[in-house]
């Protein structure tokens, strides 16, 4: 047997190892469930897949290398959307959104359209040295900033986020508190998601919540609103690695035998639709990260008179698991 | 290699309850509420629990709390900590033991 082969089989292997869990599908017909659409309230707009960082558990697998970045058509032609619907929130992720050079405007024109506009931010790329601009212009228009923060520890968040990102990190959010971020009654919301630094699930969301509280403010000064703690979805670079180090099979059984099926009436597919970089629509970032088109079929946000219908069924399989393990995923 | 220690036998602990279930009951219902939030968070009840796993040198414990220590948000510098708290402990407690022996030398000794 020749080494591609051998490669090849083993691959084959890890794939079977995967799968030895039940379907997603299946157990919700266990369950008596049905995964379909409530009024769609948000949406999410993936600018793209660059950015700065190779994170490890990007279920996307962004990175400086990707050319997926959304253009000046799509983001008119997703504020013209943002205008055809009344949603409540607009959450605007990537990639690293700050490196698209259409952001800006499209927070202008979408700000009217939406009472709370939401960025997802690595804060590395919002505090490169090139962006002060963008600090500005979140204050300006009360963006509320959801940044990445996994840990209290550097050697874990760089573990999962690169080299040189927790000191990056710090800095920045020390930035934001200068701004006014996360002090109360500014009006400007900071808060931070910690994804767990392996392959296992995360902390009780209120535990860290208190924890980050105090050791922020304490080491460092800074001030936040919210923490919310998720699990790492296995898809992408998460996948890869899962599958590298030998650990897919357990994490997949952790998450389908977290299954909560109280947790599927509030997953966050229900009431959001995601556009991607080029303006095609999916339930949510995950079926993007998977390649399953919101519908079955890949629908041109221009073809969209207004929101998605309550009721119609929503695209998913086994990484939905992470979002119906234990309390859920919001 | 066959080994005493097996991981696949960590998650048939409860097995352990089928023939004296009302006690097994009773140690897990006690095991439970042991670690449930009270006075101690969560967080700080399995870090010192996987410090005492390794005093106690079991695999299973050691498997089980490094996954929980990590799942409520432990890094691995205060697990490390936490293994030399009891370390010095352990090691403190032979230590001491030596007044003895110094005990034994001098009503021995001339």
């Amino acid at each position: 047997m020749n080494s591609a082969q051998s490669q090849q089989e083993k691959a084959v292997d890890l794939k079977k190892k995967s799968m030895t869990i039940e379907p997603f599908r299946q157990t919700l017909a266990t369950h008596g469930l049905k995964l379909e659409r409530d009024q769609t309230t948000t949406l999410q707009i993936n600018m793209g897949l660059l950015c700065n960082q190779t994170c490890r558990h990007c279920h996307l697998s962004a990175g400086p290398g990707r050319k997926e970045n959304m253009n000046s058509e799509t983001a008119d032609q997703i504020a013209d959307y943002a205008k055809r619907c009344s949603f409540e929130v607009i959450d605007i992720t990537g990639g690293a959104p700050e490196l698209n050079h259409n952001l800006p405007n499209l927070i202008e024109r979408l700000s009217s359209l939406a009472p709370r506009i939401m960025i997802r931010s690595n804060l590395s790329a919002l505090n490169d040295g090139k962006r002060d601009h963008l600090f500005e212009l979140f204050k300006e228009y009360g963006v509320v900033i959801v940044a990445s923060f996994p840990s209290l520890n550097q050697t874990q968040t760089e573990s999962q986020r690169g080299r040189g990102t927790f000191s990056m990190s710090i800095a920045a959010l020390r930035k934001l508190k200068v701004l006014g971020y996360g002090a109360d009654g500014s009006g400007l919301e900071l808060n931070l998601v910690s994804n767990p630094t392996g392959a296992f699930l995360p902390s009780s969301q209120p535990e860290t919540e208190k924890r980050f509280h105090q050791v922020l403010s304490k080491k460092w000064g800074i001030v936040f609103n919210n923490l919310f703690t998720f699990a790492n979805v296995p898809l992408g670079r998460f996948r890869d690695w899962l599958l590298k180090s030998g650990n897919i099979e357990k994490y997949m059984e952790k998450l389908s035998s977290g299954f909560n099926p109280c947790a599927v009436e509030g997953v966050m597919c229900r009431t959001m639709v995601s556009v991607s970089w080029e303006g095609y629509l999916y339930d949510c970032d995950f079926n993007l990260a998977r390649g399953l088109p919101m519908g079955g079929r890949k629908i041109h946000i221009t073809e969209m008179a207004g929101a998605p219908e309550s009721g119609s069924p929503i695209a998913g399989a086994d990484h939905c698991y992470t979002c119906t393990a234990g309390t859920g995923f919001t | 290699m066959e080994t005493y220690y097996k991981p696949e036998d960590l998650p048939k602990f409860e097995e352990i309850g089928k023939e004296a279930p009302d006690l097994a009951d009773k140690f897990f219902d006690y095991y439970g509420a042991v670690f449930s939030e009270g006075e101690l968070t969560e967080r700080e009840k399995s870090l010192i629990a996987l410090a005492v796993a390794h005093t106690i040198q079991c695999p299973y414990c050691i498997d089980a709390f490094t996954q929980s220590c990590l799942e409520k948000g432990s890094n691995v510098a205060e697990m490390t900590e936490a293994i030399h708290v009891v370390t010095a402990i352990r090691g403190g407690a032979s230590l001491v033991h030596g007044i003895q022996m110094r005990n034994i030398v001098e009503k021995l000794s001339m």
